[in-house]
């Protein structure tokens, strides 16, 4: 290529030559001598391009408007959810100094990141109620996977129990990441007529062998879990850690773990100003409480306050690398580098703007606007909403007497709204059900369109 | 050449508890509907007993535009590849971030996508993680891959779970419980083999960096699942040995996994499909130009040969006469190793960014990233109390480590005193003290997107600071002073004592 490229200065064909000749070689060439003449790469690499920014935006819009956008948002929930973004949160992940920066490894010059991710820690340690929570993991689904391996180097056992009822891909997950060290998932029953865990079931399968006993709450169904307090005593009973799962957003209408006995607790902070992303990228959430040889345990990298050596000015630095990968190698708490820091910076921003105030009105506007949802929709002839006779947060399942979910969703699909998810295949024993959502970015004429649309696909 | 002057901004900004003040608010909440409000019961009188939460969360109650502030403040007191002057941060690939990309990744029918939503209404997100994938493939002439993983360490795990899976299925996993490390990886690989359930053997590299054959030899056996190598490697070190190596970790029934880290060097130039490696991953965030965003999301693709294809994680995303679906039919599957499809963001901004370069284009990335250190490690290795340790006279990579080993011995200045003095000229410091082969290293990454007088400007500063290390040692034992703090008291972070991980630890160490 001879033309100079605007992300390249030394593009540019003399001050290329100029720099080999100051180097003392005859071309680029000579400095990949080392690759073996067999190994090299000899035609093009076929890939599309190159594009201007121009064509490029064009391009790229263009494959993107293929997606159908709809006016309401989608009713889908399960683990990623409609939420409204403020439109300081996007300004300030933009920002490049923020965006384009890497792992604060040098702290004099990364006081910006560091502080903001301390706040982020606090802030979310305020919401659960815990004392400590890390810099964050990939998604919950991993978080759940690294507080299973954490309780189990805590404890000493290599068996985990779970819900019966638990999104079938954050088990999926847990599993790859428990498997190869052999630890053990129970997966524990739940009451047929609430879906409230069995308390009963869990006593019987909880043992001297049982590292965590997890539950989410709100439910992957959507219903809170009420018996936690006895929960977290048969857990310590058995001297195993209780571990809880959380959406952050219901906290400012639900108890908090941290106020029910919760060792450790996970969750998934992408409602806390991240967009949906198709599922990417989220937040994993990890907090635990303030017990040094537990800290000693946590996985990924963690923000303190220390002070300057010269004058003894509050800053902020990465503490504990001693269990991270860069310094332990094979001795470390897990193999973690890079995170979602800039999706933790989102959620500390979103907290930040939202107050104590804002996130108990958001919980219960939420909350409202999906009990107004489960009327509207379990009025309708053939609908039972929910299954369960539990409270339900946000979420809620729609089982359907006449029509399968599919051609529901179809219906509903060709009046430009999406559905429920479909938890035929994963919760085969409820039938035909659908796992609804609706949050605050769903006005009350959205559910009202949705009961219309519903209702006219179970009538046709 | 006169250096220009540097001073980061200083905000003295509090922590945004402390900013706090009774009632105010940053955002408005919708109100519930009256229809609804009326039609309905009061939400917390539903609530199941004991289960209200009482007292709301302690968060901090401050107005919008001093939230706006407050984080606008901490961004100024931050360091970026496009918002500073120069990240040459070894291993990480710190090269500009294209604007356009973000531009893109901001389209509403991407950022409103749930990954639930039916397929019919998705096609064009699909046929652009296809088109991704495709392009992944070519450049590392691999077969198939999964785009699922959300970092580099994710990746590996994978990587080393797919590893598992192939020997498991063999009936061959009890016997092999070793992956084999050379003493110049990334602390990551280690780490993720422990993750995985294996041990680590640790060889040693030879004169010129490189896998030393013997060593490797002996250790490799029955035992061996596989090796996890990246090359060119943490040295920026291509080991033309590449295939031997590949030949006696295959020869034992090992696979050999790529750690692609440092692709940057090579696109377009050799492809590790090519070398004899059955499984890699690549940094989304290093060599395809998206942003770290202060240490994440990245994405790692994982690429695997054809007989490696049916242990990868569902979904798969597939065509079939120009309409795209998810595929959760893969007979082995290890299963999902993300909640959902992975860093699908950075996954659309990496797709920009290879078609904008295009074929040419990346192999000119790569080459121009192998000139920059190239030329950096020319004009520096001979200045006083530097080095360029290992294989004398060979180019290097993409990146170059530099000793300050001898310049530690004579005045007592170390790497990390080379490295914080470097911030008060405003460039950012290399890696430090890595490799850990390299006594008192200086990893340095340049990239392909930095102009000759950035250069040119890094090595003049390396130079006075090796002049001042000679001349007048505490100079630069003092560094950083232009910066937003000065050295910190690292023990005290970290002491039972004194550490401090939250607002309210801090509430409850000061009086």
């Amino acid at each position: 290529m001879n033309k100079p490229h605007p992300y390249m200065p030394n593009s540019v064909p003399d001050i290329k030559e100029k720099m080999i000749e100051e180097m003392g070689i005859k071309s680029i060439d000579d400095l990949y001598v080392d690759i073996p003449v067999g190994l090299r790469f000899e035609r093009e690499l076929d890939v599309p391009g190159p594009f201007t920014e121009a064509e490029v935006k064009k391009h790229v819009s263009g494959l993107l408007e293929r997606n159908w956008g709809f006016a309401a948002p989608p009713f889908l929930g399960g683990g990623v959810w409609p939420h409204y973004v403020p439109a300081v949160v996007d300004e300030i992940v933009h920002r490049a100094e923020f965006l384009t920066s890497y792992t604060p490894y040098q702290p004099e010059i990364s006081q910006g990141i560091l502080q903001s991710i301390f706040e982020y820690q606090s802030l979310i340690c305020e919401l659960v109620g815990m004392d400590v929570a890390n810099a964050s993991m990939y998604d919950w689904a991993t978080a759940l996977g690294e507080a299973s391996r954490m309780a189990c180097r805590l404890t000493r056992r290599s068996r985990v129990l779970v819900p019966s009822i638990i999104s079938p891909r954050r088990l999926s997950v847990l599993r790859s990441y428990t498997e190869p060290v052999d630890i053990e998932i129970t997966q524990v029953d739940y009451d047929k007529t609430s879906g409230q865990l069995d308390l009963e079931d869990l006593k019987e399968k909880i043992g001297s062998d049982s590292a965590s006993v997890y539950i989410e709450n709100p439910s992957y169904l959507g219903f809170v879990e009420e018996g936690v307090e006895a929960i977290a005593e048969i857990a310590h009973d058995s001297k195993a850690l209780f571990v809880v799962g959380v959406d952050p957003i219901s906290l400012g209408l639900i108890k908090p773990p941290g106020e029910y006995g919760a060792d450790i607790v996970i969750g998934e902070g992408q409602p806390l100003g991240n967009h949906m992303n198709f599922g990417g990228p989220l937040l994993g959430m990890f907090a635990c409480k303030s017990d040094t040889k537990v800290i000693r345990q946590m996985p990924g990298r963690l923000i303190g306050v220390t002070q300057t050596l010269e004058d003894d000015r509050r800053a902020f630095t990465m503490t504990l690398q001693t269990r991270e990968q860069h310094i332990r190698r094979e001795k470390a708490t897990s193999n973690i580098c890079s995170n979602q820091a800039l999706n933790a910076l989102a959620s500390a921003v979103y907290l930040s703007l939202m107050g104590p105030q804002g996130i108990k009105d958001l919980s219960e506007l939420v909350s409202g606007r999906a009990h107004y949802a489960i009327r509207r929709l379990g009025e309708l002839p053939g609908v039972r909403a929910p299954v369960f006779s539990s409270f339900h947060f946000k979420e809620f399942t729609v089982q359907f007497r006449d029509k399968t979910v599919e051609e529901v969703n179809q219906s509903l699909l060709d009046n430009r709204l999406h559905g429920g998810k479909s938890i035929v295949g994963e919760f085969p024993d409820l039938g035909e059900t659908a796992l609804f959502c609706v949050t605050e970015s769903h006005t009350k004429e959205d559910i009202d369109r949705l009961a219309y649309a519903l209702e006219e696909a179970l009538e046709g | 050449m006169t250096m220009r002057k540097f001073r980061q901004a200083q905000w003295e900004e509090p922590i945004i508890f402390e900013l706090s003040r009774e009632d105010r608010v940053g955002f408005s909440v919708p109100a519930l509907e009256p229809e609804i409000a009326d039609a309905m019961d009061d939400i917390a009188g539903l609530v199941p007993n004991g289960m209200l939460r009482e007292k709301p969360p302690g968060l901090p109650e401050v107005s919008e535009l001093e939230v706006l502030r407050h984080f606008i403040h901490l961004s100024q007191m931050n360091y970026g590849v496009n918002s500073g002057r120069f990240y040459p941060l070894g291993s990480c690939t710190m090269k500009y971030n294209p604007v356009i990309n973000e531009v893109l990744a901001g389209h509403p029918k991407v950022t409103g996508i749930h990954p639930d939503q039916d397929e019919a209404s998705i096609q064009g997100l699909l046929a652009m993680l296809h088109e991704l994938k495709q392009g992944y493939l070519e450049i590392t002439g691999m077969d198939d891959a999964s785009l699922q993983p959300a970092a580099g360490a994710h990746g590996e795990y994978l990587g080393v779970l797919l590893i598992r899976a192939y020997h498991a299925d063999r009936g061959d996993l009890e016997g092999r419980t070793e992956i084999i490390i050379p003493d110049s990886a990334h602390g990551t690989n280690p780490a993720t083999a422990i993750m995985a359930g294996f041990k680590t053997i640790e060889v040693p590299s030879n004169e010129d960096g490189g896998v030393d054959l013997e060593a490797l030899a002996s250790v490799a056996g029955p035992q061996t699942a596989g090796l996890m190598l990246t090359n060119p490697n943490t040295l920026g070190i291509f080991d033309s040995n590449i295939s031997k190596i590949a030949g006696i970790v295959h020869d034992v029934g090992g696979l050999m996994y790529y750690d692609g880290a440092n692709l940057n060097a090579i696109m377009g130039k050799c492809r590790p499909g090519d070398m004899g490696f059955d499984v890699v991953h690549v940094n989304l965030h290093k060599t395809f130009s998206t942003p770290h965003g202060g240490g994440g999301p990245g994405s790692g693709p994982v690429g695997v040969k054809s007989f490696l294809a049916d242990y990868l994680p569902v979904p798969d995303i597939v065509e079939s006469a120009g309409v795209y679906s998810l595929d959760w039919d893969r007979s082995k599957t290890v299963g999902k190793i993300h909640g959902y499809h992975g860093n699908v963001g950075p996954m659309l901004r990496a797709y920009t960014y290879m078609v904008t370069m295009g074929g040419e284009g990346l192999k000119e990335a790569s080459e121009l990233s192998v000139l920059n250190s190239n030329y950096i490690a020319a004009k520096l290795k001979d200045v006083k109390g530097y080095s360029l340790p290992f294989a004398e006279g060979k180019p290097r990579m993409h990146e170059a480590v530099l000793s300050a080993e001898k310049m530690s011995e004579e005045t007592g200045v170390r790497a990390l005193n080379v490295s914080k003095k470097l911030l008060d000229y405003g460039l950012h410091a290399p890696t430090t003290y890595f490799p850990l082969i390299v006594p008192e290293a200086l990893m340095i990454e340049p990239t392909e997107t930095e102009p000759v007088e950035v250069l040119d400007e890094f090595i003049e500063a390396m130079k006075e600071i090796s002049d001042l290390a000679y001349s007048d040692p505490d100079d630069v034992l003092g560094a950083p002073r232009m910066t937003v703090v000065g050295k910190l008291d690292e023990a005290r972070a970290a002491h039972p004592r004194t550490i401090c991980l939250s607002w309210k630890t801090y509430c409850r160490m000061i009086p």
